[in-house]
């Protein structure tokens, strides 16, 4: 890319921001006082009622609380309240213990499954059964029998971000060039020694392929898993400031939730680019 | 009515005055059983103080008669002043307060962010519980049915629930039956029905046929009772409207997003709506019912088994936190204590309107009515029975219920009873009243009578 070019893209991109936060200050503002309400009943009704004002806040009410929350990301007032910076902080760990799980069981199984086209078929039909399945539709039966919100919550992460990643191990791992395995075997090389020299490294670019889709998934799952639980992190953050309908609050945990799940990508975009060979 | 059965009253009747013996007269017996509540006293350690020294100007004096007229020779307060040279009443008054050390300190109880929890989320910033020598954190819970499963799991001692939850959850009904006990009923009233503004002029409900309504849970008062509203305008609940469980929050978004036409639900959440501007007060619950229990305090019985003490210093911190919101002068401070985002997390103007009865209707006027929410924890078995009489109703039970069994096993009024007591308060003589919903007497020794006089019910 060039630099004249990279330059123009982020000057569209910055007017393109300016325009839509424009356009939401014109569409969210007051319609003017509401008439005929006697003072006493204005005192008892909300802004909404009284003023004419936007159900939905605009851009300089979500600037200011979004200030607010910055300089005190860490404050904790009791177990249901707690600062922004607290709730990601659950949030990312709970993503982290479901997802390495997930590795763990998947990359191994995935190895197996793209060796063996035995086991291949005969686990074919379990996993293009489980698959589909909506994360959160476990989250019930997960409650049920783990007995335990914290880990049903990693259970459903863990659920979730395990058939990416086993499956494009699994085709990674069958994919690897005859030619190169036939070398190996010219050379007598043991079938563990082939899997960690040979089909690793090969394969490698499609399992992280598979691991960034798996990441993306997990971040995406872990706010509606945390909304139904409740408890901790961003997604009862969102909860708790719905139940006060406080549109602004909302709006600022939408933001941080791209923030952080852009973050995570973009670390297993890099790791990607590492192991990525040319042929 | 009086919380003491004062025995420092030189004019006290030695015979029972009133039918039940709690009371020095026929009117105030009357008057008792019209309010059917505790008044809390001035100040805890005095009420205790008080217990303490009935206790010992009784024994001191077994004889009515003789107490009588050592009362009338030298005063009451002289009496009690003697009485605490000989005998340590201050020291005996924390002895006695602090009966039974907690098998465990640390608890968690859930709750739902809505005013009818009052009692449970306030023992926390008002120190009730630490009062009580429990270490308790009160945890907001995202809905009814993720509550029960978190207390069926034992990651909640105990909970805030639904006033027919234990019931239901003890007879198996959508869940494994688990014997559960409620030894509070939280609120009484403090529900309303609220339908959208353009729906102003259409206050009969005859002409609501066809209307979508929210209701927080299935096994709710609040399903009941907008049922029972419903039935006795002569419209089926079952298919003349739409009933569907909405969790309370995303009512008023479905409300403004012209998804239900109106709800039967919690306070906070009505408030909410006339605040936000989208609804009116339509009626509140209390006209429907006026004292119906709406939301209950409740633990599994293992746990009733496996800490005594701590179940029962839970019980006395709850009992202690409801009358001291029964009285209408704490409800400012109590609506300052719950509105932070820890708590409630709502505006305070929402929660002093529900709290102290003055609010705006939705319509433009201001109405007053103090005991639009009220507190009173004693968990009449009567109420057992009537809801169980309308989950039958309903279709939720089927076949033949032992009302008084369950209702007996559930709603521990009895223990409640023993407790109170202990407190100093005076609770009623009877764990069965009868009451009247929208004109309709019930009388708990016939439930099946009373069922068999609905037209409108579930075909079984």
């Amino acid at each position: 890319m060039s630099a004249s070019l990279r330059l123009r893209a982020a000057v569209v991109s910055i007017a393109l921001f300016l325009a839509f936060l424009a356009v939401w200050h014109l569409a969210t503002r007051s319609a003017g006082p509401a008439a005929n309400m006697s003072p006493e009943y204005a005192k008892l009704m909300g802004a909404t009622a009284t003023q004419g004002k936007s159900a939905m806040p605009g851009p300089l009410d979500v600037g200011e609380k979004l200030w607010e929350h910055l300089r005190r990301p860490f404050y904790d007032n009791g177990p249901n309240d707690k600062g922004l910076g607290i709730q990601l902080g659950y949030s990312i760990a709970r993503v982290g213990l479901g997802y390495l799980l997930a590795v763990v069981i998947a990359i191994p199984l995935g190895f197996l499954i793209g060796m063996s086209p035995l086991i291949s078929r005969a686990l074919d039909p379990f996993i293009q059964i489980l698959k589909p399945i909506s994360p959160l539709a476990w989250m019930p039966l997960a409650l049920y029998t783990i007995k335990d919100s914290g880990l049903s919550a990693i259970f459903v992460i863990f659920i979730c971000s395990v058939w990416p990643m086993l499956i494009n191990t699994a085709f990674g791992v069958a994919g690897v060039r005859k030619e190169w395995i036939n070398v190996a075997r010219t050379l007598e090389v043991g079938t563990i020694r082939r899997a960690f020299t040979v089909i690793l490294p090969a394969a490698a670019p499609t399992i992280l392929t598979g691991m960034r889709i798996s990441i993306g998934i997990a971040w995406l799952v872990i706010v509606a898993a945390e909304m139904l639980v409740g408890g901790t992190g961003i997604g009862y953050f969102v909860w708790n400031e719905w139940n006060n309908l406080s549109i602004v609050n909302v709006i600022i945990a939408i933001f941080l939730i791209g923030l952080v799940g852009m973050l995570l990508d973009q670390v297993l975009a890099r790791v990607t680019r590492l192991v990525t060979f040319p042929e | 009515m009086a919380i003491f059965d004062d025995p420092f009253d030189a004019e006290r009747d030695i015979a029972p005055a009133c039918v039940c013996g709690q009371h020095r007269s026929a009117a105030e017996h009357e008057q008792a059983t019209l309010q059917l509540r505790c008044e809390p006293a001035e100040s805890e350690e005095k009420r205790y103080e008080s217990v303490v020294a009935s206790a010992v100007m009784r024994a001191v004096f077994p004889q009515d008669a003789a107490r009588r007229a050592f009362l009338k020779s030298v005063g009451a307060s002289t009496a009690l002043a003697v009485l605490s040279q000989f005998f340590p009443l201050k020291m005996a008054a924390e002895a006695f307060a602090d009966a039974g050390t907690p098998e465990k300190k640390d608890l968690k109880v859930g709750f739902i962010p809505i005013t009818c929890a009052t009692p449970i989320i306030m023992g926390a910033p008002l120190g009730f519980y630490a009062r009580h020598g429990l270490n308790v954190d009160v945890v907001k819970t995202a809905g009814w049915a993720v509550i029960r499963d978190k207390t069926i799991n034992k990651e909640y001692d105990a909970s805030h629930m639904l006033a027919p939850m234990p019931i239901a959850i003890s007879l198996g009904l959508g869940a494994q039956p688990i014997p559960f006990a409620v030894p509070a009923i939280e609120n009484i009233n403090g529900q309303g029905i609220t339908l959208a503004i353009k729906h102003k002029d259409k206050r009969d409900p005859r002409n609501w046929k066809g209307m979508k309504f929210a209701i927080p849970f299935d096994y709710s008062m609040h399903n009941y009772l907008l049922r029972y509203y419903l039935a006795e305008h002569g419209l089926d609940p079952d298919t003349d409207v739409q009933l569907r469980a909405v969790p309370p929050p995303e009512m008023v978004a479905n409300l403004r997003a012209d998804n239900i036409d109106g709800f039967l639900a919690p306070d906070n959440i009505c408030q909410r709506a006339i605040y936000d501007g989208v609804g009116f007060l339509h009626v509140l619950s209390k006209e429907i019912w006026d004292g119906h229990p709406c939301c209950s305090f409740a633990a599994s019985r293992e746990f009733i088994a496996t800490a005594p003490n701590s179940f029962a210093a839970l019980t006395r911190a709850i009992v202690d936190a409801t009358a001291y919101a029964s009285n209408a002068e704490n409800r400012r401070q109590i609506a300052e204590a719950i509105a932070p985002a820890n708590y409630i997390n709502a505006p305070v103007t929402v929660l002093e309107q529900v709290l102290t009865g003055a609010y705006a209707d939705g319509l433009g006027g201001i109405k007053t009515d103090p005991k639009r929410v009220d507190f009173d924890p004693f968990p009449w078995q009567s109420f057992a029975v009537w809801m169980l009489t309308q989950m039958k109703r309903w279709g939720q039970i089927k076949g033949d219920v032992d009302y008084k069994t369950v209702a007996e096993q559930v709603y521990l009024a009895t223990d409640t009873r023993k407790l109170m007591h202990e407190m100093g308060l005076s609770p009623p003589a009877t764990v069965y009243k009868s009451f009247s919903v929208m004109g309709r007497t019930f009388d708990p020794d016939k439930p099946d009578d009373y069922l068999a006089g609905f037209k409108i019910r579930k075909a079984s």
